[in-house]
């Protein structure tokens, strides 16, 4: 044979196991979606979503769950995407490149690797027990705000390291301050990168359940959470209490749930592609 | 004798510790057309960054020497660097409008300084835009993103954008190199029109361009040791037609470069 066929063969032997290696991954995936599906449809309506959770399968509904789910996220975006966008700003734009800063990157780094039961241990002593905040929403969400804000951090600095430098060179000669540079030019065209980073934190954060039940979040809530100081379940907790009991009725309750927490990961992900296609049409490069 | 705008005395700029330029002394004069000539890697460019001191943003960069500008100390303790920036105005080699319409570029520098009054920026707008030789081509279009001129009416944006600070000095990073031969042109028309009104320094690699829009030259050359230096600084006429340097000659002659 040629060494040209061969060439050519061995690129198309390549790209035939790229080609396998993404269609397992997505018949993986369909698969899991239509199990979930076929065992879940089933349970979904209004009181399923309404109903506190019961010994009764049939009764049970994911009500305090879901509430919980909202309040612990919004409060974990409220905490984590400040700090996380103000943090990567400074280390992009304002921080001297020196051993310093390097030496903070690295554990920035670093920091996105820790498995989030080590944040639950750290949020379990810092938040519950020496901040007293005792078995909160609050407490759920400073401790799912430590565990995303390295890939916020991350995410972010890489939206902002992609806005071209001659952007800001433009501003500054025209006298313009730092901050009057990120304000009004890199932030706008960063802005769609970091909403990527943003999504991915909270996509993170919305399916976490060991940190929380290291911080002493309840399996089985009966009423509303009504301020960040309420004690509270999430939804991935209640999903993994169901699947933990014998019954096949509360299994079916649980792909329900899984089905719920796909659709609010979804709308937030759909929400901020939305929010990036509209920006991106105003900023094109 | 001519007025005296900018002055470098025995100006040094390192990188990372190693010289780029070193020993630089020339004198800039009002109203006149400054060129900056000489092969890649000479330091037209660093030279000209300090007029403005834009060298502030590499980190490995330090500066020793002065930089006079009107006779103040532009590297002194007490300088406002924003201030020196909006009244030494600069244009880059390759057009870097912000993406946003026309209007909201021009507006940028006036804005930023506190100019809030619409129909004050609307006058500095079109004033500038006017200037820059561009207002007929984009009057009707004020609102359009930026990037959807061509490269030669985006360079005179940024033309535009620079006089809406009101600065008394442009300085040039090789304007014209990213266009066309026509778009060049109308930038050396509009310089020659600017040159009224504002002292202009140009880096360019271009000696045609050196010998046809300026009016003082500066020849830098990098030795065996990759330090720039100026080797001549004169008339442009006396440049081009009795240089004084040897390596002058070779270079405007082609001899290499």
């Amino acid at each position: 044979m040629g060494h040209r066929q061969r060439r050519e063969l061995l690129g198309k032997l390549f790209e035939g196991i790229a080609l396998a290696a993404t269609v397992f991954g997505l018949l993986v995936l369909a698969f899991l979606l239509l199990d979930v599906a076929r065992r879940g449809l089933g349970v979904l309506s209004w009181s399923f979503l309404t109903s506190y959770p019961s010994r009764f399968p049939e009764q049970a509904g994911i009500r305090s769950a879901l509430l919980g789910t909202i309040w612990v996220m919004a409060l974990t975006a409220l905490f984590a995407v400040p700090l996380g966008v103000a943090a990567a700003i400074y280390l992009e734009e304002y921080a001297p490149r020196n051993r310093l800063t390097r030496l903070i990157e690295l554990n920035i780094n670093n920091l996105a690797g820790v498995p989030s039961i080590i944040y639950g241990l750290l949020g379990l002593e810092l938040f519950v027990r020496a901040l007293r905040l005792e078995r909160s929403i609050l407490a759920g969400a400073l401790t799912l705000s430590l565990l995303v804000l390295p890939i916020l951090i991350t995410a972010s600095r890489e939206a902002l390291r992609a806005v071209p430098m001659s952007l800001r060179e433009a501003a500054f000669a025209l006298g313009a301050t730092r901050w009057q540079v990120i304000r009004h030019q890199v932030l706008p065209v960063a802005f769609p990168g970091i909403l990527t980073g943003m999504i991915l934190a909270l996509s993170r954060a919305i399916g976490e359940t060991a940190p929380l039940i290291t911080i002493g979040a309840l399996t089985f809530v009966a009423f509303d959470p009504r301020g960040p100081l309420d004690k509270f379940t999430v939804l991935p907790i209640q999903i993994f209490n169901w699947v933990s009991r014998p019954q096949a009725g509360f299994h079916a309750r649980a792909a329900g749930a899984i089905l719920v927490l796909l659709a609010v990961l979804l709308s937030m992900n759909g929400l901020a592609i939305y929010l990036r296609y509209r920006l991106q049409r105003r900023y094109q490069w | 004798m001519e007025e005296i705008v900018l002055e470098t005395q025995n100006l040094t700029v390192y990188y990372d510790g190693r010289p780029a330029i070193e020993g630089i002394s020339m004198k800039i004069p009002r109203r006149r057309i400054t060129a900056i000539i000489g092969p890649s890697g000479c330091g037209k460019s660093t030279l000209l960054r300090c007029f403005n001191r834009m060298n502030d943003l590499i980190p490995s960069a330090r500066v020793t020497g002065r930089v006079l500008f009107e006779g103040l100390d532009l590297y002194g303790p007490d300088v406002d660097v924003v201030e020196v920036r909006r009244r030494i105005g600069m244009v880059f080699q390759k057009p870097n409008p912000f993406p946003k319409s026309i209007y909201e570029n021009v507006a940028f520098g006036p804005r930023i300084q506190g100019i809030r009054d619409r129909r004050k920026l609307d006058e500095i707008v079109e004033r500038c835009l006017r200037a820059a030789a561009l207002w007929d081509e984009v009057k009707d279009k004020l609102h359009q993103n930026a990037l959807t001129l061509s490269g030669g009416q985006q360079q005179r944006l940024c033309i535009a954008r620079a006089l809406a600070t009101e600065p008394e000095v442009l300085l040039m990073d090789e304007p014209a190199s990213a266009l066309d031969p026509i778009a060049t042109m109308k930038i050396e028309d509009l310089m020659r029109e600017l040159a009224r009104e504002y002292t202009i320094v140009i880096v360019t690699h271009n000696m045609q361009q050196a010998a046809r829009v300026s009016d003082y030259t500066a020849f830098m050359l990098a030795g065996e040791d990759r330090v720039g230096r100026l080797i001549e600084f004169g008339p442009t006429q006396q440049i081009f037609t009795r240089p004084r340097d040897r390596r002058t000659e070779d270079y405007i002659t082609g001899r290499f470069g």
